[in-house]
């Protein structure tokens, strides 16, 4: 099965952990994928290997980049009708305070979509979600090749 | 012989630390190749456990994020002349092209301004040739945050 039918799959039978689990680099960061209501949690579990600084200790800010580029994409593949797999643009990251060593959830929003190109807003928190830890606003290309 | 030329003993010191004594930058496979005058440059091999598409094999912008991430702040960290504490204010990445599976993508920060508050940096990931980007980034830091101590030599 190519990725795009491997994610059909998975979207039409409601799993949104097997749609995580296709991509090794989601893996790689330990995502876990819950559909609450309406919302799509991407949660970041806390390990070791995610440090960036030992000293605070703290989350490295690639691994809050990546949580949020990875929770705007599962959105719009959860979202979307037909899957392409989004292809990212570019990416802002606004880092708010220093994540600690613990599970880090995002959730996304999706401002437009067109026919070409997405725009997404991700927010992502630790214990607090009154409290972000890092915001990002992401514009993916969302064609077929 | 400019204030620039000054060789900054201090950080060359903990040049080593930022990928032995930071678990997600060895975890990552990173080395880092140069650090000199506000410049740094790093290296990420290819790795399968980074992959963000399986068909094509290509690395997720992930990785690629952490990368000019990391590179940038060894960049402020080679341009201090005396060790603080730094933190991430912002980072931009604009993703020009796929990388190619299998092969090594390379980091180029420069901090370019540095102010009594506030770094800015910008940098550039490619494989081969720099003149041929995969990603460019422009990120912001805050000098002098709250103590963490520096990497460890």
């Amino acid at each position: 099965m190519t990725l795009v039918e491997r994610l059909a799959e998975a979207k039409r039978s409601g799993d949104c952990q097997a749609l995580l689990d296709i991509i090794p680099y989601s893996r790689f960061l330990g995502l876990q994928g819950r559909a609450s209501g309406d919302e799509l949690i991407t949660t970041m579990k806390f390990s070791e290997h995610l440090i960036g600084n030992p000293a605070l200790p703290a989350l490295h800010g690639g691994t809050l980049g990546a949580l949020l580029e990875s929770a705007a994409i599962f959105e719009l593949l959860w979202r979307a009708e037909t899957i392409v797999l989004p292809k990212t643009i570019t990416l802002t990251v606004d880092y708010l305070r220093s994540g600690g060593p613990q599970d880090t959830h995002a959730r996304s929003i999706v401002t437009r979509h067109g026919r070409r190109v997405a725009n997404v807003r991700v927010e992502a928190w630790q214990a607090d979600r009154g409290t972000p830890v890092a915001t990002a606003h992401a514009i993916f290309l969302v064609m077929r090749e | 012989m400019s204030s620039d030329d000054k060789p900054s003993e201090k950080p060359l010191r903990v040049s080593r630390g930022f990928v032995d004594h930071i678990p997600h930058n060895k975890a990552l496979g990173m080395q880092m190749l140069e650090f000199k005058r506000a410049e740094a440059v790093f290296e990420l091999p290819y790795d399968e456990k980074l992959v963000g598409n399986p068909d094509t094999g290509v690395l997720h912008g992930g990785a690629i994020t952490a990368l000019l991430d990391a590179c940038s702040g060894a960049a402020v960290f080679a341009a201090l002349t005396e060790w603080s504490p730094i933190a991430t204010l912002d980072l931009r990445i604009d993703y020009l092209r796929a990388g190619e599976p299998g092969k090594t993508i390379t980091a180029r920060a420069h901090c370019y301004r540095l102010t009594r508050n506030v770094a800015f940096t910008r940098a550039v990931a490619y494989h081969d040739d720099e003149t041929d980007p995969i990603a460019t980034s422009m990120g912001t830091f805050m000098l002098g945050t709250k103590p963490g101590g520096p990497p460890k030599p």
